[in-house]
């Protein structure tokens, strides 16, 4: 005991801090932004998706989103238009075709790729978005200003906002159905797949498979896992037949969605060293200037 | 003795042809508003998913807080640099920053969605947000603005406290706070001008750090980690200007002799701070190499060669002029280009510049909006009007030869 190193001592205050503080509480006060190998992802292959829509039913029912019966989506002609995210539906599937293969055509389900260093976590002024350790970019709406710098953020164009309410609008994107997951169910949208498009797992995991997939079948899929690298990483992981472009996939660079933004800011704020010295030099600009001028006068 | 300048509240009638239509802009613009309130922003903006900011952000906030750089910039010149011979110029340049500022907040909170949430960034704290980082200094910027303010109302107003009916009770209780205030400003003024500097140059810097995060989304010519150092050094440059601009306006709209010589001096600084602008502008695309973007005839390509020919390039030229910059003409031609440059480069980083990977239409402002940001200048207009006629701000010759203690602030 004596022997106690100073890692342990801490790793032991913090355990009896966190006991004190109430156990509903560990989960609040986890590191926020730190993230987790065990974080979950889903890996969607595009390949294997019909267009069937039952993912977007599910997930408006999951939210307590007005929607109509689940029959209705049979209806393809929705299709026929490139759709995207907003504040009625979370994840919509766009269909696109293409010359050489008309009779299949490809189906794509969008909705928010939950990145590992997310540009919207990033720039939301009131800290209202944060990623949790279990992989979700989940939105505060006790903190929201509803200022929409998190959708001039995000690289996938993803935050939807409610510009038709005057008071208390939301901003509105997948939560990767932060509520069930955490009871331990699966999110609305994978539980619903009758083609298991979806899979849900650990991220890790989720790789390990998609490459395996890409080994097995390199005839069916291209070699790019979309979301593997991209942004620095994302918890949704997309499997393709064809180029990510020809899918209106954004092309994007490895480095994190928030590039060099948080560089800058803490450059110009480095322990406020900056300011602090700018205001001594003006200051003492200031005093010499003055003095200067009062010697002139004391010698006229 | 020659003539003696002195901050005087100017006297006329406040009604004028001109000011009535000004009062219905700012009447129209205040309905749209209250629609705006009522209704949402959907209903009176043409903001959507694919365009989240508009010209209330890219206009009356990003270019508002550009054009009150008059304010830092002056504060700097006449305080820091002790040029008296400036200070006519410092009051009308920092009611100019002050009334700027105050509508540039105002702003901001009518294009939240929860504008009554304003305070939040108050107590929920994003140190990795750049907008948090705007937002804090702006507001503190603001508040020593209105610090700096009050030594113009104490010198208005001490021993001239003369409440209507029963508030007149309080006098005596106003008159002695003005003096109290009066005193520990005239001490202390200096933390507060050199804090407004600072606090100027912090936003306006991060202000252009904003854009950066939208990464892809933003046209090549004008994403480039450098836009923190572009947004302060063109914020630097359009503030001479804006003086100078406003003096002759001022001066135009009262009937008053322009302060030439004062403002030719001032007109002197511009081309080596324009110069460096322009510099950094071209250094920059030169090294990230986005030049070739000029060569695809674009909407994009052809504001930037507008913003840079007309903005900077033109008024550089005139303020180079040794003869052009004593003329009334040349000053006002001059400086109006660069505040249309710097307003232009604005409207460029926030607005044009930004290209969402999906797009359904392209923006374009609604009639509410436009009205809107027009309302607000037209109103800050106004209010420009109704300061100069209260308080001492703009300088008149005055045949008497007594100086007050308050000529000079911030001693």
């Amino acid at each position: 005991m004596s022997k106690q190193t100073r890692r342990n001592f801490i790793k032991t205050a913090a355990v009896a801090g966190s006991v004190i503080a109430g156990l509903p509480q560990k989960a609040k006060a986890a590191p926020k932004n730190i993230l987790s190998d065990d974080r979950m992802g889903v890996l969607v292959d595009t390949t294997v998706c019909v267009g069937c829509r039952k993912c977007e039913w599910a997930c408006k029912t999951a939210h307590n989103m007005p929607t109509p019966p689940l029959e209705t989506y049979d209806n393809r002609d929705v299709m026929k238009k490139m759709r995207r995210p907003d504040h009625t539906s979370l994840t919509v599937v766009n269909e696109y075709e293409f010359d050489d293969y008309p009779k299949f055509p490809i189906d794509v389900k969008v909705q928010c790729m939950h990145c590992d260093h997310p540009a919207c976590v990033s720039a939301c002024i009131v800290g209202a978005f944060s990623k949790e350790e279990n992989g979700s970019v989940i939105w505060d709406t006790n903190k929201c200003i509803g200022c929409r710098y998190c959708m001039v953020a995000c690289p996938f164009q993803i935050p939807a906002f409610e510009y038709h309410k005057a008071i208390q609008p939301e901003i509105k994107k997948c939560d990767f159905c932060f509520g069930r997951t955490s009871k331990g169910k699966l999110p609305a949208c994978v539980e619903i797949c009758p083609m298991e498009a979806l899979t849900y797992g650990r991220r890790k995991d989720l790789i390990d498979i998609a490459r395996r997939k890409i080994e097995l079948y390199p005839d069916r899929y291209i070699n790019h896992i979309y979301g593997e690298t991209e942004v620095g990483g994302t918890a949704w992981l997309y499997l393709a037949s064809r180029k990510f472009e020809d899918l209106q996939f954004p092309k994007l660079g490895n480095s994190p969605a928030p590039g060099v933004t948080e560089a800058i800011q803490h450059g110009i704020f480095a322990y406020f060293l900056p300011p602090i010295a700018l205001y001594a030099l003006l200051g003492g600009v200031m005093w010499i200037n003055k003095n200067r001028k009062k010697s002139e006068e004391g010698e006229e | 003795m020659e003539d003696y300048m002195k901050p005087t509240p100017l006297k006329t009638k406040y009604f004028t042809p001109g000011v009535i239509v000004i009062f219905a802009f700012a009447t129209v613009g205040i309905l749209f508003l209250l629609a705006r309130l009522i209704f949402g922003l959907g209903a009176v903006t043409n903001l959507s998913n694919q365009y989240p900011w508009g010209i209330w952000i890219g206009i009356d906030v990003a270019a508002g807080v550009a054009l009150a750089a008059g304010g830092f910039t002056t504060a700097a010149l006449g305080h820091i640099m002790h040029k008296e011979e400036y200070h006519v110029i410092v009051r009308p340049a920092l009611l100019t920053a002050l009334l700027g500022y105050t509508f540039v907040a105002f702003s901001v909170a009518m294009d939240l969605g929860r504008w009554y949430y304003i305070w939040h960034p108050l107590i929920m704290w994003n140190g990795n947000s750049v907008l948090f980082e705007v937002g804090m200094c702006v507001m503190a910027y603001l508040t020593v603005l209105y610090i700096e303010f009050i030594p113009i109302v104490t010198e208005r107003f001490i021993g001239r406290v003369n409440l209507p009916g029963f508030l007149s009770a309080l006098n005596k209780p106003v008159d002695s706070l003005l003096r109290i205030l009066d005193k520990t400003l005239d001490k202390t003024m200096f933390i507060f001008i050199i804090a407004g500097v600072v606090l100027s140059c912090l936003h306006q810097s991060s202000l252009g750090t904003l854009m950066v995060i939208a990464g892809p989304k933003m046209h090549p010519l004008w994403q480039t980690p450098i836009l923190p150092l572009l947004f302060l050094l063109s914020a630097i440059s359009v503030g001479f200007p804006m003086v100078i601009f406003e003096s002759l306006i001022t001066s135009k709209s009262f009937g008053l002799k322009p302060e030439l010589k004062v403002l030719s001096n001032l007109g002197t600084m511009v081309a080596p701070l324009l110069g460096i602008y322009l510099a950094f502008k071209l250094g920059d695309m030169v090294i990230r190499q986005t030049f070739v973007y000029l060569n695809e005839f674009s909407v994009e390509s052809v504001l930037f060669l507008i913003e840079i020919f007309f903005g900077i390039i033109i008024p550089l030229r005139i303020f180079l002029s040794p003869k052009l910059t004593k003329t009334r003409a040349g000053l006002f031609i001059g400086s109006a280009l660069v505040i249309f440059g710097v307003l232009l480069n604005r409207i460029n980083n926030f607005i044009i510049a930004y290209n969402p990977p999906y797009k359904f239409a392209a923006y374009f402002p609604s009639i509410g909006e436009i009205l809107v940001t027009l309302g607000f200048v037209a109103l800050e207009i106004l209010l420009f009007r109704a300061f100069v006629m209260i308080f001492p701000i703009v300088s008149v010759p005055q045949p008497v030869a007594s100086k007050t203690k308050f000529f000079i602030r911030g001693k």
